[in-house]
């Protein structure tokens, strides 16, 4: 093999290749968008920013969805639409511990960890829920996460019986903004802890192999011993842990919720960044630090977006345009296509031969 | 062509890239009779079908049709068109429309539909035949005998003059064969011409008045169904005269341990829920036994259901004397019994996993969630085996799904092998795989079982499995019907024992 193909068919190709493109764009169109300043907060103490930092920071919760949703997409075939509205709902949950039911209390009413570990809990019931609906009763992924998707946030809503409470402590926004002191943004070592967890996960068990097995032959896997209804069951569960890892970072952003707002469209991007990530969505292979960088390209190119002063009702129409080049690209027909089109040309050849 | 013949076939040929599925092959079908069309997998019955129903567009050869001389057929609606219907053994109605809908659809008289009318005519029809439905009741509600009847009473209905049924009784119980036969033999007497698909010799001689047997492509022979004893029909499927015994003695020194009469595991009434009566079965240790019976005769059914890849809905499972439970394929891992699947594409391979990860897979599994190996031990591994079993692949990091037929079954094998099972059950391990790699799975099933291995080999070549199995259980229609060993281990005795009747 040439060293040539050897790099294109790498899986993590596709997602480094869109990120040197934006980069380069920005590259032209604005160099400074490249420069990290230290300066100083509200409160005086010293945070890095630019955009670049930017970037890092808000697509954390995007880097950890993208690991749950790449595990469901490989095991179950498909995808979980539900992660913005079970945000919501574990985010509500962690208000309502942190607050104790009083919208505006004067001290929080359980300790931060407390009110984390219940958003777990939540997330995980709401992941073991769809997964139930998927790997038990067969229902297809899309369909069955469709019930939480719809009734999601007005379940986040009833938890706090539709008010807003407010976090007073200042400590529960260290989570999404920056430990004092400390001037790279906390979301990036909440990732970072993330990405290290997945890796023993995946280094010390078996989930990767057979989540892989079961997503690519069911049948022959069950053969082999694997109990394909709990690997599925388990990938949603996992990706519901991750769902309350990001409510954490996006309720201590504000320190208060908005039920209809919070996440939105989140887990369109989820999904995104798997498939960008060179990730089949129809299930199978899988390669986890592809979807994460993915995840991270996806919020360069919002950010990117927003530089060029798009506005952000606008955002949804100009990642269409990527996820379209994305799918016509990763089409079988379209590879076909460019290897003949590659073959044609004579340095190529003399390279594969 | 004669008065009374309804449709004449004459040297059709059919190739496709590689195979030859039909050479020059004739089938004549006559007013008024049930012709059973017989031969093993891939002998081209499938092949002549689809080129009668313009699935296949034929290479060479002729169609007549009574009424309408010679005709050409490009597609489904030329064959319906001609009254050409056929009913497969899946139904291809829509289970969430009504009887009547299922019947008329796609054929009504205008734009609109008078339904009390539609409703009205299907009554009638479904009176006519004796077919136990209502024409507004929803088609999932009726059994699946009943769809069937439906699915012909539409065929009927469309004027039909040949009407093909393709393994129509595979999914239905005694009774509803019954139901399905005797609608059968109303059409018959109406003058519809039938051309039977089955597995089932019992049904054939039940119902039919001739039979073709076709096998490699070819035809073997018309014959009336008086003329034709059971064994004979077997005889002509699988291409073996009667007297052909050519001597066929195992080839393996056989296993002589102190332990040689163990059993190794044992079954009572065992019963899985893929419809096979309930079975007795047995293996000694470092014994190589087979399942022999015509395809569909619940050979596979058995093993899966031994290793609990079915359902299991009875019966007592020993290992070593020991009573233990076997539910799901990793009960039967843990008690050391490994299964090589029937359908490598279906059950055996992981397509896009490496070779490596296809091999080490059942060990793996049986190690534990929490104690994946190394790559360098599962590297060592898959060199051992890829090395031992002369496996051609670039690398152990090659997807297996990119390996040719032989190889990749050689793969599934060393995946059980390295769980260093105790009893190996092998389902069709040589199907579809090139002959030296035949030869080498069944000198290392000898060499396994000399080595004190227990193997149940199954195959559809009945000389593979006289050249390694030293017993046999005879299966027919789901059910174990007799035993083998010694001296009755003869070509001749296989095929009287499966066709069973007189």
């Amino acid at each position: 093999m040439s060293n040539l193909k050897k790099i294109t068919s790498n899986q993590l190709f596709i997602p480094l290749m869109a990120l040197i493109l934006l980069a380069v764009i920005n590259l032209i169109n604005d160099p400074g968008f490249f420069k990290v300043t230290l300066g100083t907060n509200n409160a005086g103490y010293p945070v890095l920013s630019g955009y670049l930092i930017t970037i890092l920071d808000y697509g954390s919760e995007l880097g950890i969805l993208a690991i749950g949703m790449t595990l469901v997409t490989a095991a179950s075939g498909g995808q979980d639409i539900s992660v913005g509205a079970t945000i919501a709902i574990a985010g509500s949950a962690m208000l309502r511990v942190l607050c104790g039911g009083n919208s505006r209390p004067e001290t929080i009413q359980a300790p931060i960890i407390v009110a984390f570990l219940v958003a777990c809990v939540v997330g995980m019931l709401c992941g073991a829920f769809n997964g139930a609906l998927v790997a038990l009763f067969k229902i297809q992924p899309m369909i069955a996460t469709l019930i939480l998707f719809t009734a999601g946030r007005s379940i986040a809503a009833w938890i706090n019986n539709n008010e807003l409470p407010i976090v007073p402590d200042p400590k529960f926004s260290y989570f999404g903004g920056f430990i004092p002191g400390i001037p790279i943004p906390t979301t990036v070592f909440i990732v970072a802890i993330c990405i290290v967890i997945i890796a023993l996960v995946l280094k010390f068990t078996n989930l990767g192999l057979y989540t892989q097995a079961v997503g690519i032959n069911e049948s022959s896997s069950r053969l082999n011993g694997i109990n394909p209804t709990l690997i599925k069951f388990i990938s949603f569960v996992i990706l519901g842990l991750c769902v309350a890892v990001a409510a954490l970072i996006k309720v201590s952003r504000l320190s208060t919720i908005n039920y209809s707002v919070i996440a939105k469209d989140i887990e369109m991007d989820a999904i995104l960044a798997v498939a960008l990530g060179g990730n089949s969505l129809s299930g199978g292979k899988f390669n986890m630090w592809s979807s994460i960088l993915g995840a991270y390209v996806i919020q360069f190119l919002t950010t990117t977006l927003y530089k060029f002063n798009v506005q952000s009702d606008a955002l949804a129409a100009y990642k269409a345009v990527v996820v379209i080049l994305l799918v016509v690209f990763s089409a079988p027909t379209v590879r076909d296509y460019m290897a003949q089109l590659f073959k044609k040309v004579p340095f190529m050849r003399k390279e594969a031969a | 062509m004669n008065e009374t013949t309804v449709l004449q076939m004459r040297g059709i040929n059919k190739s496709f890239p590689g195979v030859r599925a039909l050479q020059n092959v004739d089938f004549k079908l006559e007013k008024g009779e049930i012709h059973a069309l017989m031969g093993e997998n891939g002998a081209g019955k499938s092949t002549l079908i689809k080129v009668l129903t313009g699935v296949y567009t034929k290479d060479a050869g002729t169609i007549e049709l009574a009424g309408s001389g010679e005709v050409q057929i490009h597609s489904p609606q030329d064959a319906q068109k001609l009254g050409i219907s056929t009913v497969y053994q899946e139904i291809t109605l829509c289970p969430n429309l009504t009887v009547a809908e299922n019947m008329f659809i796609g054929r009504e008289k205008s734009a609109l539909t008078n339904w009390k009318e539609m409703n009205a005519d299907a009554d009638k029809l479904l009176k006519m035949l004796d077919i136990p439905a209502m024409a507004t009741q929803q088609l999932s509600n009726c059994s699946i005998a009943v769809q069937q009847m439906v699915a012909i009473a539409r065929a009927v209905d469309m004027d039909c003059k040949v009407l093909i049924l393709d393994e129509p009784t595979s999914s239905l119980d005694e009774q509803e064969v019954e139901k399905l036969f005797g609608l059968m033999r109303d059409l018959k007497a109406m003058g519809v011409g039938i051309i039977f698909v089955t597995h089932f010799l019992d049904q054939v001689y039940e119902v039919c008045d001739k039979i073709t047997v076709l096998r490699d492509g070819q035809l073997v022979g018309e014959y009336e169904i008086k003329d034709l004893p059971r064994v004979q029909l077997v005889a002509k499927m699988l291409g073996k005269e009667m007297d052909d015994l050519s001597d066929i003695k195992g080839e393996g020194g056989g296993y002589h341990g102190a332990d040689a009469d163990e059993t190794v595991f044992e079954a009572e009434q065992l019963q899985s829920d893929a419809g096979i009566k309930p079975f007795d079965f047995h293996i000694k240790k470092g014994e190589v036994n087979g399942f022999t019976g015509l395809l569909g005769s619940g050979r596979s059914e058995c093993v899966r259901a031994i290793f609990g890849a079915d359902r299991i809905l009875g019966g007592k499972v020993k290992v070593h004397g020991k009573e233990v439970k076997i539910n799901k394929p990793l009960d039967a891992m843990k008690n050391g019994i490994a299964y090589l699947p029937e359908d490598r594409k279906v059950d055996g391979i992981i397509g896009d996993l490496s070779v490596r990860d296809n091999i080490i897979m059942a060990l793996q599994v049986m190690t534990g969630f929490f104690k994946p190996f190394s790559k360098a031990k599962a590297e060592a591994f898959a060199e051992e085996y890829i090395k031992k079993l002369n496996i051609k692949t670039a690398s152990s990091e090659t997807p297996i799904k990119s390996l040719s037929g032989g190889n990749q079954q050689k793969v599934i094998l060393a995946r059980w092998l390295l769980m260093h099972p105790e009893y190996l059950i092998l389902d069709e391990p040589t199907r579809g795989i090139d002959v030296g790699t035949k030869v080498d799975i069944q000198k290392l099933v000898l060499e396994l079982a000399s080595e004190g291995m227990s193997v149940t080999f199954i195959s559809s070549e009945t000389d593979e499995m006289l050249r390694t199995c030293s017993r046999l259980v005879v299966m027919r229609d789901r059910k174990v019907v007799g035993e083998l060993s010694g001296e009755d281990l003869t070509q001749n005795k296989i095929m009287s024992t499966i066709a069973g009747g007189e």
